[in-house]
């Protein structure tokens, strides 16, 4: 057996132990997730290691059901009165919490029948020194990228894996280990009084897949050079571009708003929109739970239940919502097996690059970073801090910072007119940029 | 040594069967290496949390989380590793690996004291036991019948009840050795009401370092009900805000957010250590108008985001940081401190023993000033009057700034007129401040409902202010004006 195979079964067997102890404890119903994870953080600034970081987190997870009533508990600590105190407190809160009828273990035969290898796992065996070495480089390529690099909150390469098991008294109990690795690098520009700060990543399941250092460091620079000289902007309605590395974020927000619990709670924007067209009929939108080495891959959710290919969005109209056991319940429909969330999330480009893009644009607002929370899903009303660029004639002219972005995303996705094949950013959510056609654009 | 102190002792080394000979072997293992500073964290803590919905008490939920973080410090390099698990092998296994930052040498360990401790912030009490279980349903079960009674648009409502009982022991280099224990409690009561298929939503609570009794004093808990109803009744009306440069009046208390992201993070010591702030190298200099005195006071008794000691042990402080327009002073953890050649200000806090600690606020706030609060918006012609605020976002490089509005209204004439959808303000620290024309003469503290992220790490924080005006700030609606 390898270590990590040891490692899953030793977790496997703490599960079957909690559930026991809750059957024990009364419970009828009972579901488990355990965790072990260690990972080493090497951060070197200025050229010197600043900080060495070693992490090791343990956990667990319990939930029992006394009928339709429900307790939890989780620990970081696994010794065995640690846990008997934890299954205890969730058999306690159990009593005290209401009958719902809608509480429970996802349905038996949704349970992953068989858990496929989705290779997740790559560890990287590798030494402070040596993290340190790929961090240096990393920073000294982006110091050295322009003299008007002036100062560096540094280099961080993070190594991690984990071992996780979930099981329930259905007689589910898989588990998987993974992997995650990533490097990432801010730096300060310089010009006058203006002082910038950007930075550049890469994360990856595969530490030999990760981005060259010197390039991570190289972007990073070039874009806290790009935000020198940053002007604000005349208030005025004009078409946006939100970049590829800021566009996730309105796709997180499609999710929040198609979560089931938002749907049942009726605290979405979105209420009764399957089946309806959301967006222009040549938009699709998916997830791939399964993809292989993914960023969010998993073969079950966090209840257990297989997780599928899945469209989201089809020519346009919305395919269903993200529904968890509870709220499927709620809503007298099945899981979509998204407990956990969305994995491997993909919008389809409409196939412009993002020179095209700027043409089609002519006049516009390039979004490069999207600040604050003004994002209300209840009402779809958008209002974000930004920086980025301004356009005309399809060029880039000046950098603009200080401005808002304000809309309703109602308006926003109905209302996209392209999204690019300018994907280059790593993460979870496959998108290229989206340009919208108009937004009220606040400033000076 | 203070009660809390025994405790903290109690728990976390006598119930692991730790000793202070043990604790001597650790801390002795960490200084066998050339290092400046050094320290031992241990946390045990207990949180339990209610969630009702539907009119029915839906969740709860139990945490422990436990263990040490060990730190060994080398100029202004750290080595850090933490265990969850309080066995001597274990923590000298991570005494290993934290002190590999420092080149070969001995510090020289030395014998342990017990600090002189400044009294007590709050009661060394476990708010998880306050209450019965049966009364912590029924404060939630009340909340909810008094939110639903106060509007027949009420469509649900979800309300949280939250306890915390944290307990730490810190022993430095130095062999001092200072503990704390911390309740916190936080109550919150959300809603969403609808009307003509208009839906919209309001949410309030609060909390301190108290028991789970906080909410029952004076109706608390039915206030934040109300609270809650009243702030998504008024956005049933809200229009679109405007977009463009406005002079904006921010109410009390809340508001106050701005401070901690206009100037407070950019205030912390790392960042001026490190030369990364807009704030950096201008200690003297005059950063805001001089109507403007601003402190970050963890000391306030029951606040929730006072300290007794902070995660370094150093007792927190009261600590100008801008006065009359002036910047006197930077935020400060213990490495920070030495590292700039100044004292520790009692601002180094961690989120967990599984977190490094960095300069954090505590509770900030501005001092009150002249003005009636009547004066300030009879004062403005046409501009926002924004008196509730989701939250803030601040790049401290370049000190732009935002926070978003969750309830606001415009000023016409002198007067506060309709309502306006959330609208989100951006400026720029500095710029902004210096643009603060008018304060009021009611400080007020926000209910206890803040939390800080940085660089990952959450911990509980205040915020507070008297009703301000601000010249001109960018304001981000869709309306045309």
């Amino acid at each position: 057996m390898t270590e990590e195979q040891q490692q899953i079964a030793t977790l496997k067997a703490s599960v079957e132990h909690l559930l026991d102890e809750a059957r024990q404890q009364g419970a009828d119903a009972a579901e488990a997730g355990v965790s072990a994870q260690t990972g080493l953080s090497v951060t070197v600034r200025l050229g010197e290691t600043e900080t060495i970081e070693h992490t090791s987190d343990n956990g667990l997870g319990i939930t029992v059901y006394f009928g339709n009533r429900k307790g939890s508990a989780n620990t970081t600590d696994l010794r065995p009165e640690a846990i008997r105190e934890s299954v205890a407190a969730a058999c306690r809160i159990a009593r005290y919490t209401s009958e719902d009828p809608a509480a429970g273990l996802a349905d038996a035969d949704r349970m992953a029948q068989e858990i496929p290898d989705l290779d997740l796992n790559h560890p990287w065996d590798i030494s402070a020194d040596a993290a340190a070495d790929i961090a240096r480089a990393c920073e000294e390529a982006a110091r050295t990228a322009d003299p008007r690099i002036s100062n560096s909150e540094g280099a961080t390469l993070y190594t991690q894996r984990s071992s996780f098991v979930y099981g329930n008294t259905h007689g589910f109990v898989g588990g998987y280990p993974t992997s995650r690795h990533s490097l990432s690098c801010a730096v300060i520009g310089q010009q006058g009084d203006d002082m910038q700060r950007d930075y550049w990543y890469d994360s990856n399941r595969l530490p030999d897949q990760l981005a060259a250092p010197e390039e991570i460091g190289r972007r990073a620079a070039e874009r806290t050079i790009a935000r020198l000289g940053g002007r604000k902007l005349g208030t005025r309605s004009c078409p946006v571009l939100f970049r590829a590395d800021v566009a996730p974020s309105l796709l997180r927000s499609l999710f929040s708003a198609i979560r089931g619990h938002a749907v049942y709670r009726k605290s979405t924007f979105l209420l009764d929109q399957v089946g309806e067209q959301i967006f222009p009929d040549w938009v699709t939108a998916s997830e791939d739970p399964l993809k292989l080495r993914g960023q969010a891959s998993a073969p079950f959710d966090n209840e257990g239940v297989a997780t599928r290919f899945r469209e989201l969005i089809g020519r346009g109209v919305l395919q269903g919502y993200l529904l968890d056991s509870y709220a499927a319940r709620k809503l007298g429909l099945q899981s979509t097996a998204s407990a956990g969330g969305v994995r491997n999330a993909s919008i389809g480009s409409s196939g412009q690059s993002q020179a095209e893009l700027l043409q089609q644009m002519d006049t516009g607002l390039i979004v490069t970073e999207l600040m604050g929370q003004g994002t209300n899903l209840v009402t779809g009303d958008y209002s974000r801090g930004a920086a980025g660029f301004w356009v005309e004639g399809g060029e880039i002219q000046y950098p603009v910072e200080e401005i808002t972005v304000a809309g309703n995303l109602r308006d926003m996705f109905r209302n996209l007119v392209a999204v690019g094949t300018d994907n280059d950013v790593p993460g979870s959510i496959d998108t290229g940029s989206w340009l919208i056609d108009s937004m009220t654009v606040a400033g000076g | 040594m203070t009660q809390s102190l025994a405790i903290a002792r109690e728990t976390l080394l006598d119930h692991q069967g730790l000793t202070d000979n043990h604790l001597d072997q650790v801390m002795g293992r960490l200084l066998s290496r050339r290092v400046d500073a050094a320290d031992i964290y241990f946390q045990y803590s207990r949180l339990e949390s209610w969630v009702l919905e539907d009119g029915i008490i839906k969740e709860g939920s139990h945490s422990i989380e436990q263990g040490a973080g060990l730190r060994a410090i080398s100029g202004e390099k750290t080595g850090f590793a933490y265990t969850d698990s309080l066995d001597v092998e274990r923590l000298l296994s991570a005494a290993n690996a934290a002190r590999a930052i420092a080149s070969a040498g001995e510090h020289g360990a030395t014998p342990m004291i017990a600090g002189s401790q400044p009294p007590p912030l709050y009661a060394p009490i476990n708010p998880l036991e306050s209450l019965t279980e049966a009364e912590k349903l029924e404060l939630m079960r009340r909340a909810d019948e008094t939110a639903r009674a106060s509007d027949p648009r009420v469509q649900q409502v979800i309300v949280s009840l939250v306890a915390a009982h944290d307990t730490v022991l810190v022993m430095d280099n130095n062999g001092q050795i200072s503990g704390d224990v911390r309740p916190l409690v936080r109550m919150n009561v959300q809603v969403i009401v609808e009307q003509d298929g208009r839906r919209e939503q309001g949410s309030a609570g609060g909390g301190a370092r108290e028991d789970l009794g906080f909410f029952l004093h004076d109706e608390r808990g039915n206030g934040y009900a109300r609270e809650a109803v009243r702030q998504a009744v008024v956005n049933l009306d809200a229009v679109a805000a405007p977009a463009g440069m406005l002079p904006v009046v921010l109410g009390p208390g809340w508001p106050g957010v701005l401070l901690h992201e206009a100037v407070g993070h950019g205030l912390e010591g790392d960042f001026n250590r490190k030369g990364t702030s807009a704030f950096s190298g201008r200690i003297g200099e005059t950063v805001a108008s001089p109507l403007c005195t601003v402190v970050d006071d963890g000391t306030l008794e029951g606040r929730r985001g006072s300290l007794t000691i902070d995660d370094e042990g150093t007792p927190s402080g009261s600590n100008v940081l801008i006065e009359n327009g002036v910047l006197k002073g930077y935020m400060q953890d213990k490495m920070n401190a030495r590292l700039m050649g100044v004292e520790p200000t009692g601002n180094g806090r961690r989120e967990s023993y599984a977190h490094l600690p960095m300069p954090r606020m505590t509770n900030t706030y501005m001092l009150a000033g002249q003005h009636e609060p009547e004066e300030i918006i009879a004062s403005v012609n046409k501009g926002l009057y924004a008196v509730n605020f989701g939250g803030g976002q601040v790049d401290i490089t370049s000190g732009k700034f935002v926070f978003s509005a969750s309830e606001a209204y415009l000023i016409e004439n002198g007067r506060i007129t309709t309502p306006v959808k959330g609208a989100t303000l951006i400026g720029n620290g500095p710029e902004v401040m210096a643009r603060i024309s008018m304060v009021g003469n009611d400080l007020a503290l926000d209910s206890g409902v803040g939390t800080c992220g940085k660089e990952g790490q959450s911990v509980p924080v205040g915020v507070g202010q008297p009703t301000l005006k601000i010249d001109e700030l960018t304001v981000g609606g869709t309306a045309a004006q």
